[in-house]
């Protein structure tokens, strides 16, 4: 079957691509794009390495189609950073040691981010349950938690 | 080569600090590279086709089908790859049989388990290469199976080995059986121990095999040439153990195939051995193009991992007045469709933190139609934790005993005996167990439905096989390189003590994984090791630069190299009498590399020995919901001697990762197989690790007992975390409910059952 044409933003930038229509936006992101910062830890939406915004909406891109993008406007781990400048979420992770192997990390910043524009003061409750769906094996949460609650603070300037 | 320190440096100024990790930025701005993150130019896809069986003769395999589909390059089977002899190989505690191996990459005879790889292709997309494997006919004859291991055991049990007699028997069995091997180890006089014994508790256990579940699937690239050289791109734990088994398998010379270490997304254990590798080469080789091979989380589920699962008895004697005099157990360990769980593991650390006379532990490695068992973090030792410390919390109330004071009592020190033989050579144990009594959480009282637990673990720690290589550059900052994967924080480990050694800011120090042809061989990132092996080249190979900087400062300053010492990171003239000398630093030496000798390099190979176990002991508050049976845990403080913390934040992560997979293993993780012995949780919905809301915060307490072999103290840190942690929920559990859990995992269903159970017994009475 021909491919499909989608016109999109990524990270602020006008992005054409060719797809199959079965094909995931993660799929799309790392294997079409070479952007390969968005993990794959399942393909089933459980485990959160994947996720990204859509139109702003925190979501899983192993659930959603990559002819979906079009018209849209998608953030990744890679836009994260402004420049040399890492966002204060990124600081904050380093400075907690809030990663080990790293490989749930962009999917927990992009979370973690999405959940900071909603709530720039949220408890420790309500940062554990928004990143419920951001599966970690290595650290028990406990640094990134605390990273994430750094980072608000900051932000906030408090 | 160990050089023995019997005094640990204490005036330490960067060894103990918590710096950002040299591989930081990268991970969090997406750029660091995975297994799955490698593209070539003209890649093909890999796939692996599996069995829906959990134990069938395979009769034939037709691939003719896939082969003429479109974009499909080549089809591989079992047989493609060379045979090997039946031979058990190295140490005990961690043997390897090729002709197994070589199987359970692929399958020949037999699919052993659901999931078993029977076949793979290479095609040109990854939907033609799954439509292919659709294409592929495999005439299978279904034979009966067998899961767990008790019935595995039976005499009329569904045998995976025709041919399989229990090693560790004498006389040998002549009737072949699911049980490859028992292991025995004894002290003392078992019966004259309890006969000393004022109260004896038995009890049974089971507990389930857990997978290491790191988020990171299985993936590797491959690309081998017509001149038989091959590279391969891996995520490991250790590039040196990919590149040794798959040449193996693969019948290639070692130094042929060049092994580049991609990040590792967590291993925990269970990256130490090669499912998609050989699969991806000999795909490889086969078309003359670069192969790719990612397993999907399915793939991981059904064919990967885990840990053993067990069934097991101990029986444990003590005095009214809190002595441990008596100790025997049972420890039957699944592994898998393969022999070789850590069975031998779990029998040595069962009863490893008690000082008892009499003890026996007798161990049972036992196969059945499930994926062969893998290491996870302190293999062996948690799972007879379980049993033993469940045993004692139940002695402890026996005799009204407070389970840390129980501890204490029996804690073991350098000199205690062991049940294999040399004595314990290390403190650090009653450290922990001190830690929590002064521990002013262990004295909140608890409310209602809530119960404190408490429980105890030991690991061996390891040393082995390490490289490292250090270049002052001519401005004076330092690169160091290593073979050790870092699966946390390595990186930060090995610069700080460089940094340390050298006297040279941690920032002007450059820390990196080289490749297989670019450093020595290392052994696997397991075993807790690298820290204290890795780390230990690290400082010898700096202890070199140091003698290098002094004879370079000597030169310059024509003077003999007695007369110049090393501090602070620069060269001083010490002796007045041969003239006032500015001091030289690392930087002003290195500027004058090229009229001083050359470049600026040491490289350090050793086996290293001298390795001190790890102690950890933990406790834990529960609160049970009486009415669903839901465990919620408030409150957990781990104790964990290391040695020395080299990164302590680092150190904490690994205590309180390590406790948070034993609340999984403890109250959600199991695997749930059909009556046709077929995995039906193949995903992280159903087979459910914890999340944050799960979980409280965990506190880790760092204990330092400094290892007299180590520069710096090391011991390690990675694994006796999970030790304990089953038994100190369980025993949590107990006090919140009365009642004793007998099996893993307590999940809800599983509690309120007991509960009810429990409240019907009360009723009867």
């Amino acid at each position: 079957m021909a491919k499909q044409h989608v016109t999109t933003t990524i990270n602020g930038e006008a992005v054409e691509f060719l797809c199959e229509t079965r094909q995931s936006l993660l799929d799309v992101l790392r294997d079409e794009l070479d952007m390969t910062g968005t993990k794959e830890g399942c393909g089933t939406g459980d485990c959160g390495a994947c996720s990204v915004t859509l139109d702003g909406d925190l979501v899983c891109s192993c659930l959603v189609l990559g002819v979906e993008a079009e018209g849209k406007s998608i953030q990744t781990i890679e836009g994260m950073a402004q420049g040399d400048q890492l966002h204060p979420l990124q600081r904050k992770f380093l400075e907690h040691a809030a990663l080990q192997c790293g490989i749930c990390t962009p999917g927990v910043l992009v979370a973690a981010q999405a959940l900071l524009v909603r709530n720039p003061d949220p408890t420790e409750e309500e940062v554990r349950y928004w990143l419920a769906g951001n599966l970690c094996r290595c650290t028990g949460y406990n640094k990134i938690i605390e990273a994430v609650l750094d980072a608000a603070r900051e932000m906030r300037g408090a | 080569m160990l050089k023995k320190t019997d005094t640990p440096m204490l005036d330490l100024k960067v060894v103990g600090t918590r710096p950002v990790r040299p591989d930081g930025v990268p991970k969090v701005t997406g750029q660091a590279r995975y297994g799955a993150d490698y593209a070539l130019p003209g890649m093909l896809w890999g796939k692996i086709l599996r069995s829906p069986h959990a134990h069938a003769l395979i009769r034939s395999i037709d691939t003719s089908a896939a082969l003429a589909l479109p974009g499909v390059k080549a089809v591989m089977v079992g047989s493609d790859m060379p045979e090997q002899p039946f031979n058990y190989i190295g140490p005990d505690r961690v043997q390897v049989n090729y002709w197994h191996m070589t199987r359970n990459v692929m399958a020949r005879e037999k699919a052993l388990f659901d999931g078993h790889p029977v076949a793979a292709v290479a095609a040109t997309t990854a939907a033609i290469a799954d439509q292919a494997l659709k294409l592929i006919k495999v005439d299978y004859e279904v034979l009966p199976h067998v899961i767990n291991v008790d019935d595995a055991m039976k005499e009329d049990a569904p045998l995976l080995f025709d041919n399989m007699t229990t090693r560790g028997v004498s006389p040998a069995p002549t009737k072949p059986s699911n049980v490859s091997r028992r292991t025995e180890f004894k002290a003392g006089d078992i019966d004259a121990g309890f006969a000393m014994a004022d109260e004896v508790v038995e009890m049974s256990f089971t507990t389930e095999p857990v997978h290491q579940g790191y988020i990171e699937t299985h993936g590797t690239l491959a690309r081998y040439g017509a001149d038989g050289q091959c590279e391969l791109w891996s995520s490991s734990q250790g590039h040196f153990m990919v590149r040794a088994y798959t040449a193996k398998l693969l019948n290639m010379n070692i130094s042929d195939l060049l092994v580049h270490p991609a990040e590792i997304g967590g291993g925990f254990g269970g990256k130490t051995v090669v499912y998609v590798e050989p699969v991806a080469a000999l795909l490889s080789e086969k078309t003359g193009l670069p192969v790719k091979v990612v397993m999907t989380r399915e793939e991981v589920f059904r064919a990967t991992g885990p840990t053993s699962g067990s069934s097991m008895t101990v029986k444990m004697g003590v005095t009214k007045d809190g002595k441990i005099v008596a100790a025997d157990g049972i420890f039957k360990l699944q592994a898998g469709a393969f022999p070789g769980s850590p069975v031998m593991n779990a029998a040595m650390c069962a009863f490893s933190v008690y000082e008892i006379e009499n003890a026996r532990a007798v161990g049972y490695d036992v196969v059945s139609n499930r994926p062969k068992a893998v290491a996870y973090r302190a293999p062996g030792s948690p799972i007879a934790a379980f049993a033993v410390e469940s045993v004692v919390d139940e002695l402890a109330r026996r005799i009204g005993m407070d389970p840390l004071a129980m501890r204490l009592k029996n804690a073991v020190k350098t000199g205690s005996p062991t049940i294999w033989g040399p004595k314990h050579g290390y403190d650090g144990f009653i450290e922990t167990i001190e830690a929590l009594m002064a521990h002013p959480a262990y004295k909140i009282p608890l409310g209602k439905n809530q119960g404190r637990g408490v429980a105890s673990g030991f690991w061996f720690n390891g040393g082995g096989e390490s490289a490292v290589t250090v270049h002052v550059s001519e401005d004076g900052s330092v690169a160091i390189a290593s073979g050790s994967m870092d699966v946390g924080g390595s990186r930060a480990s090995m610069a700080l003590m460089a940094a340390e050694t050298l006297g040279v800011p941690y920032e002007s120090v450059r820390s990196t994984v080289s490749d297989t042809a670019s450093i020595g061989y290392t052994h696997v990132t397991g075993g807790s090791r690298v820290t204290f092996a890795t780390g230990m080249a690290v400082v010898q190979a700096c202890e070199k630069i140091v003698d290098d900087m002094r004879a370079r400062a000597a030169m310059i300053w024509d003077v003999p190299l007695e007369a110049v010492t090393w501090q602070d990171g620069a060269a001083h003239l010490t002796d007045a009498a041969l003239g006032d000398k500015a001091p030289l630093s690392l930087k002003d030496i290195a500027a004058k590399r090229a009229v001083t000798g050359g470049p600026i390099v040491a490289e350090v190979a050793l086996n290293a020995g001298g390795q001190a176990p790890g102690f950890s002991t933990q406790f834990c508050d529960v609160e049970v919901d009486p009415e669903t049976g839901a465990v919620k845990i408030l409150r957990y403080v781990a104790a964990q001697d290391v040695g020395r913390a080299i990164h302590p934040s680092y150190v904490e992560g690994q205590i309180q990762g390590g406790v948070v997979q034993g609340i999984g293993w403890a109250l959600n993780e199991t695997y749930v197989y059909n009556d046709k012995g077929q995995l039906e949780n193949t995903g992280f919905l159903d087979y459910r690790v914890p999340v944050a809301s799960d979980l409280p915060m965990i506190e880790a307490l760092i204990v330092e007992v400094p290892n007299p072999n180590h520069p710096f103290g090391v011991k390690g840190a990675g694994e006796v975390n999970i030790v304990p942690v089953m038994a100190a929920v369980a025993n949590a559990l107990r006090g919140a409910t009365g009642v004793r859990q007998h099996a893993l995992p307590m999940s809800p269903p599983v509690v309120l059952a007991a509960l009810d159970a429990h409240a019907d017994e009360a009723v009867g009475a």
